[in-house]
């Protein structure tokens, strides 16, 4: 090995700086810029954020009972659904924005200019650069989640019943968001740039319209079908998950299947996504 | 992809092992280079080449010669299908991250960070490669008035002109101070005062010691650039030396092309005949081609010939053999066609 220990002796005298310091230091460096495209366009970010659940929560939670066209019927049953509304909310706003922050921008970096070539030329492994992607997107869509979460407990008409069991809220809220920004990068990478928008409708709708965002999941009983087919929904399992973090006496799936069909899908989305990047970027 | 807290990834430690000589001085080796694509389009084939420290080197070549896919190779974006490649003393294919330390890249599009500005797309690229706040600021700011660029610090990098945006790509390039740049078509669709300034740029950077690789289609360019050049056609080297060196190997310091009247094929032979031995003559585009040493006399003892044969002169120039004269020997085509 006295061959490889020189080697290394000259690399470092010609500059070199070793792989993984180098490559968090990039990696860091990637995050860096992302954060500081979300800072300049804020504004943006906010409008998009906080438009669609606030329109959801004021119709829903606010309109409906106040026109007396109660979701539910009786005024404790409106209650009801606000307060278990308050996790869907949070699990649409999430997965929105984890899968535009992250699906949107590559359609420039993978378009006719490539600029990604110029960003995979960053000195950490290609696989680190999709990494910083599916990052960047996890933040952005924490902090969506965390924008809507005070809409969605204070518009309401009736009374909103937070319950918070910080254990499973701190746990299910970074791999919601993880989950939703590796969709992101699986859209975004694994269709053409030019077709990026289309999936918004062909796949983000169905999967806020059917995930389990306004009624708990169980509650599909009586449509068997539906409800074991919106099991391939990851959706579900984010407002699942929300159910047992936020709320009280709502009903929500078995804990281990909300933390087992979050995990799986972020592994399987993340690795999809991950190497759908490699094949984009390296020929 | 795991990286030892050495910095060496076990599969370039058995790289090392098994011999591949990575030879530190040469900042870029190639040994067979291949790169055939998904449905077997073989765009380069068998590459050696070796650059040393401090050339600035020129892939010359007509569009799909290969030179992209080579700097794609070279730069880690292509992975090779066959043979081995250093750059900086790192085997690209087994350590691309490191490799990347040492390269700086100019492509041939506008890859600029649209996101960001002028001065932010430096700041953040000198952060990607390991500068600290402070450090990065002041190279950001360094190289832009160095680049002439400084009054453009906080635009909108959309709002560049193609020559501007070209020196914000080169100050990119070498703002984490690589081993080599590599520049792929570096003035391609740039205006001729554009061009002649990065020339300058170039020249400036390769008096600080730097080296480039730069791909181009223009020979003047490698000409006026190049320490060596490579021809390349059809994803391989034809010929490999100077400038000067290239031009020499054409036979002839004179080259004179004669339209006329008549029978191109028969004023052809009536020149070999009456020029002697150096001269060496070819037909094409209804003219003849001559190849000569010494250029002295040649204009009238051509118009002597042609009158004693009684062909009528319609055209006549002379010049001396450029790149494009040897690209013609080479392959029997244009550069640009």
């Amino acid at each position: 090995m006295s061959a490889v220990a020189d080697h290394l002796a000259t690399r470092r005298a010609m500059g070199f700086r070793p792989s993984r310091g180098a490559s968090l230091a990039a990696f860091w460096a990637l995050l860096l810029r992302d954060l500081r495209v979300l800072r300049k366009t804020i504004v943006v970010f906010a409008i998009r954020t906080v438009m669609q659940p606030l329109l959801l929560v004021f119709v829903f939670t606010y309109v409906f009972p106040k026109i007396g066209q109660g979701v539910g019927g009786s005024s404790s049953s409106e209650a009801a659904f606000s307060t278990l509304l308050m996790a869907g909310v949070v699990g649409t706003s999430m997965i929105f924005q984890g899968v535009q922050a992250v699906a949107l921008p590559l359609v420039q970096e993978f378009g006719y200019t490539r600029e990604i070539e110029d960003r995979v030329m960053a000195p950490l492994p290609v696989w680190g650069v999709a990494v910083e992607k599916i990052a960047a997107g996890a933040v952005q869509a924490l902090i969506a989640g965390l924008v809507v979460f005070p809409l969605a407990a204070v518009i309401p008409a009736t009374p909103v019943h937070l319950h918070v069991h910080w254990l499973f809220l701190l746990t299910i809220a970074p791999i919601a968001a993880v989950l939703s920004a590796a969709l992101g990068l699986t859209m975004g990478t694994r269709v053409k740039p030019q077709q990026v928008p289309l999936l918004f409708a062909i796949v983000v709708l169905p999967i806020t319209f059917l995930g389990a965002v306004y009624y708990p999941w169980a509650s599909l009983a009586p449509i068997r079908w539906l409800q074991i087919v919106v099991l391939v929904n990851p959706l579900v399992y984010m407002c699942e998950g929300f159910r047992l973090a936020l709320t009280s006496g709502v009903v929500h799936m078995p804990i281990w299947a909300i933390y087992a069909g979050m995990i799986a899908f972020t592994v399987v989305l993340s690795w999809v996504g991950i190497d759908g990047f490699r094949r984009r970027v390296l020929s | 992809m795991q990286s030892s807290s050495q910095g060496l990834a076990p599969t370039a430690a058995a790289a090392l092992e098994r011999g591949l000589a990575c030879n530190l001085d040469d900042v870029i080796m190639t040994v067979g280079l291949s790169k055939t694509f998904p449905g077997g389009i073989r765009a380069v084939e068998s590459l050696n080449l070796t650059v040393a420290a401090g050339e600035i080197f020129g892939l010359l070549g007509p569009n799909g010669a290969g030179k992209t896919t080579t700097v794609g190779m070279l730069s880690t974006r292509v992975i090779p299908t066959a043979g081995e490649a250093c750059v900086g003393g790192v085997d690209i294919v087994a350590e691309p991250a490191l490799a990347k330390q040492a390269i700086g890249v100019v492509a041939q599009s506008n890859t600029l960070d649209r996101s960001l500005t002028v001065w932010e797309n430096l700041y953040f690229h000198c952060r990607y490669f390991g500068a600290d706040k402070a450090a990065a600021r002041a190279r950001a700011d360094e190289l832009l008035a160095q680049f002439h660029l400084a009054d453009r610090a906080r635009a909108d990098v959309a709002t560049l002109s193609g020559g501007m945006a070209q020196r914000l790509m080169v100050a990119r390039g070498i703002a984490h101070r690589p081993h080599i740049l590599f520049l792929d078509e570096p003035t391609a669709g740039l205006d001729p005062q554009s061009r002649l300034a990065l020339w300058e740029i170039l020249h400036g950077l390769h008096g600080e010691g730097l080296t480039v690789l730069l791909t181009t289609h223009y020979m003047e360019e490698a000409d006026q650039l190049c320490d060596r050049v490579a021809i390349m056609d059809h994803g391989r080297i034809l010929a490999l030396d100077t400038p000067r060196g290239l031009k020499a190997s054409v036979g002839a310091d004179t080259i004179a092309r004669v339209a006329t009247t008549g029978d191109p094929a028969a004023f052809a032979a009536a020149l070999a005949a009456g020029l002697g031995d150096g001269a060496r003559t070819e037909t094409g585009d209804g003219a003849v081609t001559v190849f000569l040493k010494g250029a002295d006399g040649v204009v009238p003892r051509i118009v002597a010939l042609a009158d004693a044969g009684g062909f009528a002169i319609t055209d006549l120039s002379v010049s001396e053999p450029t790149l494009e004269t040897v690209f013609i020997a080479l392959t029997g085509k244009e550069l640009r066609e």
